[in-house]
């Protein structure tokens, strides 16, 4: 039995059973993570030592029957932009590159009541800004199923760990798509949750009202677990909802039957790969075979929605990353004349140049003269976005779309335009401008072997329509069976 | 949309970033580009419709006007590159 | 042209520490003084990842002060965010209100010798306080202090109706003793609980647009902000007279040269990028809520002065004197409750306690005895245990080291002596002793008891019942 090949639901019930021990889940993630880590390279801090020794004392604690909670002793890794007391909290940047954070995260909280193991801090592009990992200041992660090409971003560490089984499961954040576009790219399956559904209480800020943390598992039951452990209402963040608990797993119930699903049809159009537009729409017979009714709708939103996204998103981020100066943690620079010196040297010494390019057109948008035009505007347009959402979601309970126009693309290839990268985010953003949850789930794969994803967005706090969904198509089409991450080095 | 570069230089002074000739001009592209991609805001229709500021509407989100002292409050320093006497330290400063 | 053909514009932003127990986004403590940095969390230091939320206290706090204002209480405001990079502000952007403030279009009244004047509120609106900057002790760095990062403040914000340092001095112990009454700050200025920045501008008498106006900023004695108004409006005055322009910009006013002066950081015009923080919800105050509030409201100063003048039958300055305190309002009418005699409580607090307060610089609240001890020494007087000259010197004491007038007295010896027998001694013995006022007395010089009385006084150190000494003196001398 290879331990790793394992999704979270499957070792749970092993645990249970005491067919596995938590040492002996870690010791194969670990051993996983020594074999491949160096193709992949997903983790800007590793927990070897920590993790083991975690693993020994709550087989201890399970052994003396003295361990509640059903989590006990699985591994898990963690998106190095959420904050973990005593581990550095770098958002893959040189400015935080020695940071430790002095408190946890609601959210690793949460793991922690768990007792869950963190086997690590996985990388990301700098501060969440990016679509392929590239922007990371310490590494490029590879994508494992091509290690030519990128896996996504700006997840892309938590989910080219989750598909090559260096980690069971990890934690992303998901501001235009970072959770999905990864997930898609990657083969694996990433849940962004309604705006509001998990506390953002020490996710480092990018976007506060886009910012989501989410599950980027295996498979989509293990999304529903890792949803019901990190979902609820937190005190600490005034923007977290007051929604009833559920459980996650009781909406899995393996039918469509009825289910209405809308394809807006602008989401298919220029622009998206014709292998991709293939994939979905075997992926849409599929949905009609098991009975739901599809139908195709005008949704003319996307193009507005990455243009708000962009202003919305870098304006936030521009005042978010004020607090990087250089005075009470982070980077300093090591010559400065005077105080405005220290701040400009630092920031400029220690952001890279995609997070300065945001920094900029954030300022910009928000200066005065530019306000009314940009920021107010897309404030405005954000309503009407919201505004067509809802008129979908009176007909439709899920909308059906690509994650990305493309599959993943090579390391190097987009990397000096950033317009072009902005524009990949195409299918994903507009899920967050209307705080919409949205899943991604691998549906097919190109010629060259590459995964392709496809999203499902559901009207807010339905969370359990589109799990169901997903899930009722893995079980009938089994990508995870079928396909298998080669590492393949592409054509060298 | 057309940036000049006085106004990159005012807006990268604004948020405290010292740019190098290279980078303006790679900015000043990229702004351009960017914004002019952006202006498509100009044409929705919002005739009559209100900002939206945050994903939900939630309001008068308050808390209870109760003392809790964060213990670790060492711990709030142990990250800053340069303190003295429990506080951080910076260039002198003139007021 | 002399100053008097000049109109003196002046508007003022008022900053408010509110008495809140703990920070406006985090739960911190206020409390004052503490050494650095112990007040301090992850939110108030800004760590990455933290987020606010806000205190109610400080949202009712506003709108108390807004209701007694008379302020019109918005329905729909929001919290936005300052950016600006400074290293007492560690979020870089400070949060406060922008187009959408609490309270907006109330009024003050004030007194000035020019008569009764009505002072626009344009808004007041919620906000953090910044950290505080120390010198090392080699003066070659400055250190950061976060504890008073994060208190919470009101900002007051007049419409430019003031014209004079007068005004100004009168519409701020006025908007001072409101903030005290509704106890939502202690309105304590050397702890920069209360300070003030000071819009001054001035043109030709007659015209129509404003001047030019310059700021003085963060101020927090009444003395300096009247200087400081003195000051500002002759350079002004000075400036244009001789062809200059005036230059819009912040000033720092100099307490020791007594001059303002500029404060040269005009690199590039701040552009303080407002917009909504996305970390906060609305405020959406119900009708309900506002109204509980205003029913909430103590006696303001205006409704007690009122009450004063028929209740009490005290003069207008007087009252005017008494109300702008609520402590020594208080003080006023709990002391005239227990003692039953008004009017002496209120020239003891009037005379003696204002002189000493003044002399002191002490504020009301920190008056170190309570009403029961005021009324007190007023009962010692009227019971004829002390004499008057006698209980200014107790009140001294009461001040000096606070403690109970009947225990000042007794162990100081202080009892007035109404004996008549013993009295009588003395007067026989003053007599012999001044046959030459008692020779001007009889020559009908009234003036000679006078002093014949005082020669007793001084003869019993000031504690021989002064009625008594008149009336025995008289009759020995019929």
């Amino acid at each position: 039995m290879d331990i790793t090949e394992l999704t979270v639901h499957e070792l749970q019930e092993k645990l249970k059973n005491k067919e596995l021990t938590s040492y002996d889940i870690t010791k194969a993630y670990i051993d996983r993570m020594n074999e491949k880590e160096k193709d992949v390279q997903a983790f800007v801090t590793t927990l070897e030592d920590d993790a083991l020794e975690q693993a020994k004392k709550i087989d201890e604690e399970i052994k003396a029957g003295e361990v509640e909670g059903n989590f006990a002793g699985i591994p898990i890794g963690i998106k190095d932009n959420i904050c973990t007391k005593g581990v550095k909290t770098t958002c893959s940047s040189r400015m935080l590159e020695n940071f430790v954070s002095p408190y946890d995260a609601t959210v690793v909280e949460k793991l922690n009541d768990e007792k869950m193991i963190n086997l690590g801090k996985l990388n990301m592009d700098e501060f969440a800004m990016g679509g392929s990992t590239e922007y990371s200041y310490f590494k490029k992660t590879r994508n494992p199923w091509n290690l030519n090409k990128v896996p996504g971003g700006s997840s892309g560490g938590s989910a080219a760990a989750v598909a090559s089984r260096m980690v069971p499961w990890a934690l992303g954040s998901d501001t235009g798509g970072s959770i999905r576009q990864p997930s898609s790219f990657c083969g694996v399956v990433g849940l962004k949750p309604t705006y509001g559904l998990v506390s953002r209480y020490g996710l480092v800020a990018f976007a506060s009202s886009l910012d989501q943390i989410g599950p980027i598992t295996k498979d989509v039951y293990d999304s529903a677990m890792l949803l019901n452990i990190i979902a609820g209402h937190d005190d600490r963040d005034t923007t977290s909802s007051n929604q009833e608990k559920i459980d996650y797993t009781k909406c899995l119930k393996n039918d469509v039957k009825g289910l209405k699903i809308g394809i807006p049809k602008e989401f298919f159009g220029e622009g998206i790969n014709e292998e991709v537009k293939a994939s979905l729409e075997k992926a849409i017979e599929i949905y009609k075979e098991l009975g739901a009714e599809v139908e195709e709708f005008s949704l003319d939103i996307a193009k507005y929605s990455l243009a708000i996204y962009y202003i919305i998103a870098c304006a936030e981020a521009s005042s978010n990353l004020g607090r990087f100066d250089g005075i009470r943690y982070g980077y300093r620079a090591k010559d400065f004349k005077d105080l405005k010196d220290l701040y400009r040297k630092s920031r400029s010494e220690g952001f890279g140049p995609e997070v300065k390019r945001r920094i900029i057109l954030g300022t910009y948008v928000l200066s005065s003269g530019y306000y009314d035009a940009y920021y107010k505007k897309a404030q405005q347009v954000r309503t009407l976005v919201m505004n067509e959402f809802n008129k979908a979601f009176e007909k439709y309970d899920v909308l059906l779309t690509p994650t990305s126009p493309t599959v993943a693309f090579d390391i190097g290839s987009k990397s000096n335009n950033p317009l072009e990268m902005y524009l990949a985010d195409i299918c994903t953003v507009s899920v967050n401008i209307g705080g919409l949850p949205g899943i991604s789930i691998p549906c097919g794969v190109d010629k060259e072997g590459m995964p392709i994803g496809m999203q499902l967005i559901g009207n807010k706090f339905q969370e359990g329509t589109i799990l169901n969904a997903a899930y009722t198509y893995e079980q009938k089409t089994k990508f995870r069976e079928n396909h298998k991450p080669t590492f393949r080095k592409g054509e060298e | 949309m057309q940036v000049t570069r006085e106004e990159l230089l005012h807006i990268a002074k604004l948020a405290d970033l010292e740019l190098d000739e290279s980078e303006v001009d790679n900015y000043l592209a990229n702004l351009e580009d960017i914004l002019n991609f952006a202006n498509i805001v100009n044409n929705a229709p919002v005739e009559g419709l209100d900002i939206t500021i945050g994903a939900n509407e939630a309001k008068n989100v308050f808390r209870k006007d109760e003392v809790k002292v964060f213990k670790d409050n060492e711990s709030l320093l142990e990250n800053a590159p340069d303190k003295a006497q429990n506080m951080f330290k910076i260039p002198k400063v003139i007021e | 042209m002399a100053r008097e053909d000049y109109e003196v514009v002046i508007g003022l932003e008022v900053h408010a520490e509110l008495s809140t127990k703990t920070k406006i986004f985090c739960s911190c403590p206020t409390s004052f003084g503490a050494s650095p940095n112990t007040h301090i969390c992850p939110i108030c230091t800004a760590m990455p990842g933290t987020l606010p939320v806000l205190n109610e206290k400080v949202v009712e706090y506003a709108v108390r002060a807004g209701l007694a204002t008379e302020c019109t209480i918005s329905q729909d405001s929001k919290n936005d965010r300052k950016n600006y990079f400074y290293p007492d502000l560690p979020k870089a952007y400070q949060i406060s209100q922008y187009d959408k403030p609490l309270c907006e279009h109330g009024k003050i009244e004030i007194e000035p010798s020019t008569g009764r004047k009505t002072i626009g509120i344009t808004r007041i609106h919620i906000e953090e306080d910044a950290g505080k900057l120390n010198h090392d002790e080699f003066g070659r760095g400055s250190l950061v202090d976060l504890n008073r990062a994060g208190v919470p403040l009101i900002e007051i914000v007049s419409e430019p109706d003031l014209r004079s340092s007068e005004e100004v001095d009168l519409y701020l112990r006025k908007l001072k003793s409101i903030l005290e009454y509704i106890e939502v700050s202690d309105c304590k200025m050397q702890e920069g609980s209360l300070r003030a920045d000071v819009n001054v501008s001035i043109r030709k008498k007659g015209a129509k647009e404003y001047g030019t106006r310059t700021e003085m900023k963060n101020m927090n004695s009444f003395r300096s902000i009247t200087r400081a108004i003195e000051y500002e409006i002759d350079r002004q005055v000075d400036v244009i007279d001789n062809g200059g322009e005036i230059e819009q910009e912040t000033l720092r006013w100099d307490e020791v040269s007594g001059k303002t002066f500029s404060m040269r950081d005009k690199e590039d015009a701040q552009d303080y990028r407002y917009f909504p923080d996305p970390d906060l919800v609305a405020i959406k105050l119900s009708d309900e809520y506002i109204e509980n509030i205003r029913k909430s409201l103590p006696e303001l100063p205006e409704s007690r002065k009122q009450r004063y003048l028929t209740e009490y039958h005290l003069s207008e300055k007087d009252a005017n004197i008494i109300t702008s305190s609520k402590y020594l309002s208080d003080l006023f009418e709990e002391a005239s409750k227990i003692c039953n005699n008004p009017k002496a409580v209120n020239n003891w607090i009037i005379s003696d306690i204002s002189r000493i307060l003044n002399e002191t610089e002490m504020e009301p609240v920190a008056i170190p005895f309570d009403s029961k001890q005021l009324a007190k020494l007023v009962m010692l007087i009227d019971k004829g245990t002390i004499s008057s000259s006698i209980a200014k010197k107790v009140l001294v004491e009461m001040f000096e080291h606070p403690r109970d007038p009947e225990d000042i007295i007794d162990e100081k010896g202080w009892v007035q002596i109404s004996d008549e027998g013993a009295i009588s001694e003395v007067v026989s013995k003053v007599l012999a002793n001044n046959p030459q006022s008692v020779a001007d007395y009889k020559a009908g010089k009234e003036k000679a008891l006078g002093y014949l009385v005082g020669q007793a006084m001084k003869e019993t150190r000031g504690k021989a019942n002064p009625q008594m000494l008149n009336k025995m003196f008289k009759e020995e001398l019929k």
